[in-house]
């Protein structure tokens, strides 16, 4: 079966990431970019089901800048087959995205889409479960298994209480949860391989999908400084500082 | 303005967060009707009619919506959602589970996790694991919004008579099925709701070391949370993290033991009142955002702690 990835271009996992002046955005100037790390383990995970034979094909596909070539040439490095980029130049927000995903949906006719369980930059945690949504699929979110048997996955879920298992009929949305598994690395050679790996470039007008949103981010700041602060010398001054001081306990 | 409130249950008891999200659509003004999805949920309705400030409570009761499948529950709800300016849920694993497939088959954009209203049309939220707050408006028809729970002091749980309306409306979309689950047992409170959070690290070496802070936990009536490391390395199960990716925490006192304090960590735990640091390592992270920080060997002070208090 043929299994879609979807992956995002985000700011490094590791970077301390700056409000801009004007309280337009974050400074995203000359900061390390890297593959979500969600994105990561949703590449990894096609791959194993490649290599135990359940996949056949994976395409991989990014909504993004043209820079978001990158993080596609790393997903088929890491073993995908075929990657699509989407051309956007301005950030688009999870329903658009969504929207783009599913006309890539309707074009490639998948069985499986995997995706991370949200980016690190927005946080929104949204566009699998619109993908499900506007695709009609069945959806397993924040997944910590996937196993597919004949035309159903099972998927054991994370959730607040512990683990449950849903079982889906496909075509199915997975989206990942850190605890599916653990990305390889890419070698040198298939680094090199990737390069001639077919990448096609499509833009949001030829799958003739509007972008237009009805939320507008008005300002971003720094969340209030929280300063630190003091050293105690023994156990027995920090209860009495609890006890006393913060009354806490 | 009528806001839907999406009740977060069991099918036994209503969840505490379901009060934080009453709380917000307060915020918002307007008539709240809460909605009760389950199979067998009466005892829920009942609850969810004695919640302070809600006007009305729909009950679905079918097993289709026994546990909470959004292929199920996001048609009951879009199908509803005519008369709502607002549909709110709290941001549990539930709540993100269902409410972007509302949004999407309603062709709205979703605004997760908001932190406050400003007004019914703008909303506070973090982005970049906290380290951003933006302020985000919505010219949707229907708003769809996840609800943070610590952003949001639960509004009383006992006061209100809200009639009870049965929603006979069965939604199976038959593309999912439930198969099991397996749920964490524990008798301490709620790691979302407790007043007391002791966290461990990678600095706690194993799962039996955790047992230290269970009887610290004990005595101080706090629960128990863990970071991405401890729940990595397989000491304690991962509905046990706090953090970006896991639970977001914001109690009177966190005390965070053997924990390096990664930006991904400070994301959920933040917001505490007070933050105790015990970490061997005087340079950790932790220490800057720590109201009180001791630098020792933690398998001395936790014992030589829970003595103390």
């Amino acid at each position: 079966m043929k299994v879609l990835v979807a992956v995002k271009r985000v700011v490094d996992y590791n970077v301390k990431v700056r409000v801009k002046a004007d309280n337009s955005g974050v400074d995203l100037a000359n900061v390390k970019m890297s593959m979500n790390p969600f994105c990561e383990i949703a590449v990894e995970e096609a791959v194993r089901l490649k290599e135990k034979g359940v996949a056949t094909e994976i395409v991989v596909v990014s909504i993004g800048p043209t820079s978001a070539q990158e993080q596609l040439r790393t997903a088929l490095a890491l073993g995908a087959d075929r990657a699509i980029l989407v051309e956007s130049a301005e950030e688009l927000n999870s329903l658009a995205v969504a929207k783009l995903l599913n006309a890539v949906v309707a074009k490639e006719q998948p069985q499986l889409v995997i995706l991370g369980k949200q980016a690190i930059d927005s946080d929104n945690n949204q566009t699998g479960q619109m993908l499900a949504a506007l695709s009609g699929f069945a959806q397993g979110t924040f997944a910590s298994k996937v196993e597919v048997s004949g035309d159903k996955v099972a998927v054991t879920r994370e959730i607040d209480g512990g683990l449950q298992t849903v079982s889906l009929s496909l075509p199915a949305v997975v989206t990942t949860d850190l605890r599916l598994n653990e990305p390889r690395y890419a070698s040198l050679p298939n680094i090199m391989k990737a390069k001639k790996k077919p990448l096609e470039v499509l833009t949001p007008d030829a799958l003739g999908v509007s972008t237009a949103s009805t939320t507008k981010t008005i300002k971003v700041e720094a969340p209030a400084a929280r300063s630190a602060g003091i050293k105690v010398k023994s156990v027995a001054e920090l209860v009495e500082k609890l006890k006393n001081e913060a009354k806490v306990i | 303005m009528t806001i839907l409130v999406i009740a977060e249950h069991d099918n036994a008891a209503l969840a505490p967060a379901t009060l934080n999200t009453v709380a917000a659509a307060a915020k918002i003004g307007g008539d709240i009707h809460v909605l009760v999805a389950g199979a067998g949920a009466s005892a829920v309705a009942d609850a969810a009619g004695k919640v302070a400030g809600v006007a009305k409570v729909l009950v679905a009761d079918n097993a289709a919506y026994a546990h909470q499948l959004p292929e199920n529950i996001a048609p009951l709800v879009v199908e509803l959602a005519g008369g709502y300016s607002h549909i709110l849920a709290a941001a549990t694993s539930n709540g993100k589970n269902i409410l972007p497939r509302v949004a999407a088959l309603l062709d709205v954009d979703q605004i997760s996790e908001i932190i406050s209203v400003e007004s019914a049309d703008t909303f506070k939220r973090p982005i970049y694991a906290g380290n951003a707050i933006a302020t985000v408006q919505s010219s949707a028809s229907i708003k769809v919004i996840t609800v943070r729970a610590t952003g949001f002091d639960p509004v009383a749980a006992e006061g209100g008579s809200a009639a009870v309306e049965a929603v006979s409306a069965a939604h199976d979309a038959g593309k999912s099925s439930f198969v099991g689950e397996e749920l964490a047992q524990s008798d301490r409170p709620e790691l979302t709701a407790a007043k007391i959070v002791v966290s461990g690290g990678r600095g706690m070496q194993n799962g039996d070391n955790f047992k230290h802070l269970y009887t610290l936990a004990d005595k101080l009536g706090a629960a128990v949370g863990a970071s991405r490391a401890a729940v990595d390395a397989g000491f304690v199960p991962n509905d046990m993290q706090v953090g970006q990716t896991g639970k977001i925490v914001a109690p009177q006192l966190y005390i965070a033991v053997g924990i390096s304090g990664a930006i991904q960590h400070l994301a959920g735990m933040k917001d505490s009142k007070v933050i105790v640091a015990i970490n061997k390592d005087e340079e950790a992270p932790i220490f800057q955002v720590a109201d009180y920080g001791l630098v020792a060997d933690l398998f001395e002070a936790i014992p030589e702690l829970e003595k103390l208090v």
